[in-house]
């Protein structure tokens, strides 16, 4: 009788065991990979808000997990796998510095789907995904050149990497188009995310001669020091009006929830395909927070701008494009620099009085 | 009643041994705490971190792998640290290390060159690392420099080298003008030991280290110069001990074992060079080395367990969604406890009865 018992509780428990693991293989798991903390108020943060949404959207259907300030080091490919480990079969792993580290982790598990923010390797089962933020930064040069009374608009670089250098050329155009003898200062800070040295340079541009402030890092710092002095800046990544509600132009959102969404469905329903996504205005792939701050026929201009490039009326990088030596860059998307031109853009534009670090 | 701390008359031996022990005490019972405060189950919580990483080979490799340079960089200091000798740098030493190895692997890419790339690039990163430490060490004897500014100092100067380095002259030509080099070849690359898995040569070569250590210090006259010089400079003098070549020595092995350790660390897990190789392993392995009490083996057991608290901060924020910044609390308190316990090495508590009034007033 004991023994009876003894084996209807194990069968119990045993069945019992069962049917979670049926529900939980049933539920899909995704994983993140952040590379700063949640709450650094820009790039990170703006992964969080996606996933949020991919949880409100999906709610009991799925399962997130997220793993914050990963280190781009040899941590990144155990964070990975940890994932994997850990029963997550679609992973976003959200900075360049994780290129390797996914393809790796990709190469070792077949059956797990990657995404693979920003980079540009893939495989059949990594997909990459990135946002044309050049053309955000293209109308910025509209509205700066249209905003600054002394000509000269400052930039805080983080690295001088083909994103970074195609948005301060964007700017640049942007601008011409409105002031052809615009100047424009450049910071290097070498960081993402370093709120002292951000505040710092923006303080080095100010006192340089800008009055506009632009920026290609992730705090807010740079638009706190700009409110302070009465000068107007540019948002990266994020909203950043509350520390600058008379400071602020606008802003660069990333906007990440719709793909994000449209990617875990597609896992869900099966269909998940390895791709290459490079979206802009015309997909919302990164969005404009609201004109602020500035005249309404500034503003005018800006949406009229925005209109155009996402309807493919305007190419921020329509030839000629005309480089800092003076000579043409040759011109092999057309009527504009194709893709892998401006994907790996190291050179600046005519106009720019600086040099490529490294070049 | 009064509690007071009295100082011993001599190192208690039993509290050497006991003390760790309490820390870790100390350290579960407040992070029970912390937990219950989140909300989450401690003794799961606990688990997650302490256990779990403990029962798959899986995760055994990581802790081995996350271990391997803290160790190997701590033992180095560790022998400085011992003969008074301030070795802040050896963060800059990793880089350098790494810098210099990369130089072969980035020259032969591509080429035909044999099998001796890599002992090539490991005996060079040694070498770099070793020189690179040189520089504070010959700036401290020859004019009195501090050397705690200069090694720290330097660390700068080794990551805007390797930033220059791979954001121009050595930049992968296919990737985009992205700051990394390309990958580099099999015969650049430390082998791994298990298929499928990262655990890799450079492991084994740590646990050489530390045996090496071992002898060095408990066998060696050498090792006895060194701590006789780094505990009471005045009868090292008196025995006719060159400090300054003491200094000199504990640099430059301390350098090269993290310049060793810099460029297994490129050449393996990570597999080319690029910014941010380092998470900061030659400041984390200052804290390993005084876990471990400037003990080979002591350290070595320190960088597992830290390596370990690594491995379980993920896995307790993947399943149990505690966040990152729990796991750093979870270090910083176990460091303080180790820290304060260590205090009751060198004096001890007493309770004294305290004057009549008073213990009248109390009842």
């Amino acid at each position: 009788m004991r023994k009876n018992l003894l084996a209807a509780a194990a069968t119990l428990l045993l069945a019992g065991g069962l049917t979670s693991s049926a529900i939980a293989a049933e539920k899909l798991k995704v994983g993140f990979i952040y590379l700063g903390p949640v709450g650094d108020l820009g790039w990170t943060y703006q992964h969080e808000l996606a996933r949020q949404a991919v949880v409100k959207e999906f709610g009991d259907k799925i399962e997130t997990t997220f793993l914050e300030n990963v280190p781009e080091g040899p941590d990144a490919e155990r964070a990975v796998e940890q994932l994997v480990r850990a029963g997550n079969t679609l992973i976003f792993t959200t900075s360049f510095g994780y290129m390797d580290p996914t393809l790796k982790v990709a190469k070792k598990y077949p059956n797990v789907h990657f995404e693979h923010c920003s980079g540009y390797k893939r495989d059949k089962n990594m997909a990459t995904y990135s946002a044309r933020w050049y053309q955000g930064r293209y109308i910025q040069g509209e509205i700066a050149a249209k905003m600054s009374k002394a000509g000269v608009l400052g930039y805080i670089g983080s690295f001088p990497i083909p994103e970074v250098v195609s948005g301060i050329n964007a700017t640049m155009i942007g601008a011409q188009t409105v002031n052809p003898n615009i100047k424009v200062k450049i910071i290097w800070v070498n960081s993402w995310f370093d709120p002292g040295k951000e505040a710092d340079a923006a303080k080095a541009l100010l006192d340089q001669g800008a009055d506009i402030i632009m920026q290609h890092t992730d705090s807010p710092a740079a638009m706190q020091i700009a409110s302070e002095r009465g000068k107007f800046a540019f948002g990266q990544d994020s909203e950043m009006i509350k520390f600058g509600p008379k400071a602020q132009l606008t802003s660069i959102l990333d906007t990440w929830a719709p793909y994000y969404i449209e990617r875990v469905k597609a896992q869900l329903d099966g269909s998940w395909k390895s791709a290459d996504t490079w979206g802009g205005l015309e997909t919302k792939m990164f969005e404009m927070a609201p004109y602020t701050n500035m005249p309404d026929d500034v503003k005018k201009l800006a949406e009229d701008t925005q209109a155009a490039i996402a309807a493919g009326k305007l190419h921020p990088f329509k030839c000629p494009v005309v480089g800092q030596d003076g000579k043409e860059v040759e011109c092999k998307g057309g009527d504009h620099l194709d893709d892998g031109q401006i994907l790996s853009m190291n050179f600046y534009v005519k106009g720019i009085d600086d040099k490529l670090p490294g070049k | 009643m009064q509690l007071i701390l009295e100082k011993r008359a001599e190192r208690s031996k039993t509290v050497a041994l006991v003390s760790p022990l309490i820390a870790i005490g100390l350290t579960i019972v407040t992070m029970t705490i912390l937990f219950m405060v989140l909300g989450k189950n401690p003794i799961s919580a606990l688990y997650v971190y302490f256990i779990v990483p403990l029962t798959d080979g899986y995760s055994l490799q990581e802790i081995a792998v996350k271990a391997t340079p803290l160790v190997m960089i701590a033992i180095g200091l560790s022998l400085c640290y011992l003969a008074n000798a301030w070795n802040i740098g050896a963060e800059g030493q990793f880089l350098m290390g790494a810098v210099a190895g990369s130089w072969i692997a980035v020259k032969t890419q591509g080429t035909e060159a044999g099998h001796w790339v890599l002992p090539a690039m490991l005996l060079l990163g040694a070498v770099a690392g070793a020189l690179y430490a040189l520089i504070p060490a010959i700036c401290k004897v020859r004019f009195g420099a501090s050397e705690i500014l200069t090694s720290l100092m330097l660390v700068y100067v080794a990551d805007l080298l390797l930033d220059y380095l791979v954001r121009g002259p050595w930049r992968d030509p296919q990737g985009f003008n992205f700051p990394t080099t390309a990958e580099f070849d099999p015969v650049a690359t430390v082998p791994t030991l298990i298929e499928g898995g990262r655990l890799h040569l450079g492991s084994i070569l740590a646990l050489i280290v530390v045996a090496a250590g071992a002898v060095l210090l408990g066998k060696t006259i050498k090792g006895f110069e060194i701590r006789v010089v780094g505990a009471a400079p005045r009868a090292a003098r008196f025995g006719g001990f060159n400090a300054n070549q003491l200094i000199l020595l504990t640099f430059a092995i301390s350098g090269a074992l993290a310049g060793l350790a810099g460029i297994i660390e490129v050449a393996g897990p990570v597999g080319h060079l690029q910014p941010g190789i380092s998470p900061g392993y030659g400041f984390t392995a200052i804290i390993v080395a005084f876990l471990g009490r400037l003990n080979p083996i002591g350290i070595l057991i320190a960088g597992l367990f830290l390596a370990l608290t690594f491995i379980g901060g993920e896995q307790a924020q993947i399943t149990m969604k505690i966040p990152l910044d729990v796991t750093k609390v979870f270090q910083g308190i176990l460091l303080f406890y180790v820290l304060a316990c260590d205090s009751l090495i060198l004096y001890r508590f007493r309770i004294v009865s305290s004057s009549p009034q008073v213990a009248r007033g109390a009842h």
